[in-house]
């Protein structure tokens, strides 16, 4: 998966190159952070996650074997310490802000009451307006909107679908950093795609 | 006959490709009588092009600079 650019990063890395590691640090700490950020409360704690983990990386990659790639092995890292840093972090809040994950795992993809007995659309997806998505996240609320939103998913959902469709990993690479099987990682993305979907329709509709 | 609901919940599958071929065969067929359910399968999409273009936060410069100071002080 990865490319020869970053194989070629990854071998000067081993041999102390400062300028490899610069570059690894700039192709990465932005998805690092918004992955971090999925896992704990501020930005603060993401950045504090970031850090931690490229000196994870440093004092790991003699011995890393390309057997996966940088990234997978990277972001794996990451998640390990992120969900140590939020579990941490989950002691100050509430329990019951956690309690209704697994419910909300199985949730239906449209809320039922839109069918009708036999299932057909008694309320169907009101016609979004044409904007296209590059226009659509120059709007700063609509991207506010968007961004609260995941964080109101729960956690395994949140994380899956940051990986899958924001940071655009493939679901190899997705249940790889996980390490979800791939119909569980499929099942949270659906749930999280479709409260997305519900939540945009307010946003768009004509 | 699949229904409208049956359809919304098969959406992942069916955009990743991860549907076996008779089912997908039925979505088909659901999807050519019914344009509610394309304007739905749309919208999906549509979701999942927009969380790609999410604009990425820049990170603080002083994490780098703090990084690259670690980087040096651990050189042997």
């Amino acid at each position: 998966m990865a490319d020869r650019g970053e194989s070629e990063l990854v071998a000067k890395l081993r041999a102390g190159d400062e300028q490899a590691f610069g570059a690894l640090v700039d192709r990465y700490h932005a998805a690092m952070r918004r992955l971090a950020r999925t896992f704990v409360s501020s930005d603060a704690a993401a950045d504090e996650v970031v850090q931690d983990t490229w000196l994870v990386v440093l004092a790991g990659i003699a011995k890393f074997e390309e057997r996966s790639s940088f990234k997978t092995w990277l972001f794996r890292i990451l998640v390990n310490r992120a969900r140590t840093k939020g579990t941490r972090e989950a002691r100050t809040v509430p329990m019951s802000a956690f309690a209704a994950d697994d419910d909300r795992d199985g949730a239906p993809a449209v809320d039922p009451s839109r069918f009708d007995q036999r299932g057909m659309w008694s309320a169907p997806p009101e016609r979004w307006n044409a904007e296209t998505p590059e226009k659509l996240v120059l709007r700063q609320e609509l991207v506010a909107a968007l961004e609260q939103a995941i964080r109101e998913l729960p956690e395994r959902q949140r994380t899956v679908v940051v990986l899958r469709d924001v940071l655009e990993l493939t679901s190899d690479e997705v249940c790889n950093v996980l390490e979800l099987e791939e119909t569980n990682q499929r099942v949270l993305l659906h749930r999280a795609r479709s409260r997305l979907r519900e939540m945009l329709e307010d946003y768009r509709k004509h | 006959m699949l229904t409208c609901r049956e359809v919304t919940e098969l959406a992942t599958d069916y955009v990743e490709g991860g549907t076996l071929f008779g089912q997908r065969v039925s979505v088909w067929m659901h999807l050519s009588m019914c344009k509610h359910c394309r304007g739905y399968l749309r919208q999906y999409r549509d979701t999942i092009a927009t969380l790609g273009r999410l604009p990425d936060e820049p990170a603080p410069p002083e994490c780098r600079d703090e990084l690259m100071r670690r980087f040096r002080e651990r050189k042997p």
